[in-house]
């Protein structure tokens, strides 16, 4: 082979490694994965790293701390195509449940120093420092998707990722809607496809682990759930959660349960 | 000896640095840097309400998030006096089985053995002996596919609730997956031959050794907390005997016995404390290995997570041909005020949650000490142990041997590292 493999660079920031374990978890692709690109530095898996620019830069996580803020404008820099990989890295996370609090007293409850710890206030997605060329959602990612991306990357194609929300997704299991039938409250309507529609699938609700779908009706789906829910204040932590910080589900709470709530 | 520094230590799962102080050759000062971001996970869970509870501490870790799930249910469960089925507590058992089978075989395989071998990762490791590396990746993927039978998806399942479970799956999914269960138990009594052959670094430690105990079953979801000096605690006396601070160099909080000692917890705790709980074909590759209980060696965790590997193979295949869901897949909760603990066996070792719950079932406060938080100053004080040796060593040799004696723990530093730095220095 004449032409030279694509070097791909996997970096962490804040996050549990449930992304980066998704790469490793492609057991039937890995090996031809890794024939295909050429893995220059990924922490989780090899010891080995070779020095940048690189083709494709992976990164999971969020931005939480004033160091991270210097490391992913390096990753930026050093590298050609940057793909957001996660809910914490294209939303936040669920450690993004902070920006809605106050972040000190969060150190003081769990840290008994919290004058040893440096932390930002805040954790915020990756695209709110640099320019993110392409982002994928899912707490953690679906590995179908992570290969779809990479092959269109290296073909040099749009990735063919789901527009459409979950409800979709449980129509093709054929899944009776939990909400219809069961009465259980699911944000599922205002979620983005690509977890298959596993939590409806066990008879429970979605809690949005993918993030907002494209227009939502938020007013519609918020007053809905509302009129369900099974202990106060249901509705406003189903949209708070993993997804929390994603702009559609903050208007949610911040608008239009605020709101209700005022009226 | 020249300054070691190594920018970042690989295979592992978080952010930190080592730190080696020398004066005259001898060890003054090892630290255990933990860089890993907090997260802040026992601030937010205060008025989210008990079942979002193990959804939420899932994201504690992408390795291990049923342990989390199952620690975090155990304990709110208790609060509410809450006892699940039978069939939900061995379908808990069966998914747990999933977790070991998964973290297990990447750590064997994907983590630790390339440093006994010789090889920066399992992928050049590849390169050489493809079909080792297959038979890794197929043991690692019968795990997961366990798992996403349980929970829907192998990170972050879906399907565990206080109470039980959302619902059964389907015992023709489980049922599917025991040809490949079948050829995981021989895969696995292969590794344990393959374990017993590496090269492991010479260190034996006198650990105090921490683990679930449980009389009828290889510990790990019920049980009493039991030490080798003795200690037997219930799960609820947890707190009696171990105790968490936080310390200057470190995001994470470190452990010791309120006797103000080390303790270690994970595989070699598990093998040493419960090896008679075993099932039958572990328990022979043990007897087999002529390996001498206890085994205090830490590198030779792998061996541990090997007899492991079979043990939760074997059970996984007894617990699906046992499988009958009756009745439904969780206890309707009566939401009270209480307080609750619980404590499970995370492949890396022990998980403690506590929760104080309001009336509404809303979460007042939360504590959780994961495994690796246990282990941290144990790492610091076998590094201490280990640096006589390195200093004889070449500068590469010593690096690599102090590397691989933090990998050999399954760091768990997401619950605290992925940036370790080895800096060793002559004052």
């Amino acid at each position: 082979m004449t032409t030279k493999k694509p070097t791909v660079a996997v970096y962490k920031f804040s996050s549990c490694d449930g992304c980066q374990l998704s790469i490793l978890n492609m057991e039937d692709e890995l090996l031809n994965l890794a024939d295909a690109i050429d893995i220059a530095y990924f922490l989780e898996a090899t010891r080995a790293q070779k020095p940048g620019p690189y083709d494709i830069a992976i990164v999971e996580g969020s931005i939480t701390t004033a160091h991270e803020i210097e490391r992913i404008k390096e990753v930026r820099a050093n590298a050609r195509t940057v793909i957001a990989l996660g809910t914490c890295a294209t939303a936040g996370g669920i450690q993004a449940l902070r920006n809605f609090a106050d972040a000190d007293e969060y150190a003081k409850v769990v840290y008994g120093h919290p004058e040893y710890l440096n932390y930002l206030k805040s954790a915020t997605p990756i695209a709110e420092h640099i320019l993110v060329d392409l982002e994928l959602w899912g707490c953690p990612v679906n590995k179908t998707q992570v290969i779809e991306v990479i092959v269109a990357l290296l073909n040099n194609r749009r990735p063919n990722l789901p527009a459409h929300s979950v409800c979709l997704e449980c129509k093709r299991r054929g899944n009776t809607c939990v909400i219809v039938d069961k009465g259980i409250p699911c944000i599922g309507p205002a979620t983005q496809a690509g977890c298959g529609a596993i939590c409806p699938s066990m008879a429970r609700g979605c809690y949005g682990c993918f993030g907002p779908a494209r227009d939502v009706n938020t007013d519609s789906m918020a007053n809905m759930l509302q009129k369900m829910e099974r202990y106060p204040g249901e509705t406003a932590r189903l949209f708070r959660g993993i997804s929390g910080y994603a702009p559609t589900f903050r208007t949610i709470v911040d608008d239009v349960l605020s709101a209700n709530e005022e009226a | 000896m020249k300054n070691i520094e190594v920018p970042a230590l690989a295979r592992v799962e978080g952010e930190g640095g080592l730190y080696i102080g020398l004066e005259n050759g001898k060890a003054v000062e090892i630290r255990l840097d933990i860089y890993e971001p907090p997260r802040f996970f026992e601030g937010f869970l205060k008025d989210r309400f008990l079942q979002e509870v193990p959804d939420i501490t899932a994201r504690i870790c992408g390795i291990c998030p049923v342990a989390y799930q199952m620690s975090a249910a155990y304990a709110l469960e208790n609060a509410l006096g809450v006892k699940i089925s039978p069939q939900a507590r061995a379908l808990r058992r069966l998914m747990y089985c999933g977790e070991y089978i998964e973290s297990h075989a990447l750590h064997i395989y994907m983590l630790q053995a390339p440093d006994l071998l010789g090889k920066e990762s399992a992928l050049e490791l590849a390169a050489e002996a493809p079909e080792v590396v297959k038979t890794a990746l197929r043991l690692k993927k019968i795990g997961n596919e366990l798992l996403k039978a349980i929970g829907g998806r192998s990170v972050h399942p879906v399907n565990v609730c206080v109470g039980g479970f959302y619902s059964w799956p389907e015992a023709k999914a489980l049922k599917a997956l025991l040809p490949d269960l079948e050829w995981g138990l021989n895969a696995a009594l292969d590794t344990v031959k393959l374990a017993l052959t590496l090269p492991y670094p010479d260190l034996e430690i006198d650990y105090e050794f921490v683990a679930l105990h449980h009389p009828d079953e290889y510990g790990v979801i019920e049980g009493e907390i039991w030490s080798s000096n003795g200690r037997k605690l219930s799960i609820a006396e947890y707190e009696n005997g171990y105790i968490e601070e936080h310390v200057k160099h470190s995001n994470a909080l470190h452990s010791h016995t309120v006797d103000g000692s080390t303790y270690l917890v994970g595989p070699l705790a598990r093998l040493n404390l419960n090896h008679e709980q075993l099932m039958p074909n572990a328990k022979k590759a043990l007897a087999d290995s002529g390996i001498q209980l206890p085994l205090k060696n830490p590198y030779k965790s792998l061996i541990a997570r090997g007899i492991e590997l079979v043990h939760f193979y074997e059970e996984a295949i007894k617990l699906i041909n046992e499988y009958k869901p009756t009745g439904p897949a969780h206890v309707e909760l009566k939401l009270k005020a209480g307080e609750g603990s619980g404590a499970t066996e995370a492949p890396r070792g022990l998980l403690y949650h506590r929760y104080k719950i309001d009336g509404n079932g809303m979460v007042q406060f939360a504590k959780i000490t994961p495994p690796t938080a246990q282990n941290l100053p144990r790492i610091e004080a076998d590094l201490f142990a280990l640096t006589p040796k390195l200093i004889s060593m070449s500068e590469a040799e010593a690096t690599l041997t102090a590397e691989h004696l933090v990998r050999s723990y399954d760091p768990c530093i997401s619950c605290a590292t992925h940036f370790l730095k080895l800096k060793v220095e002559e004052k």
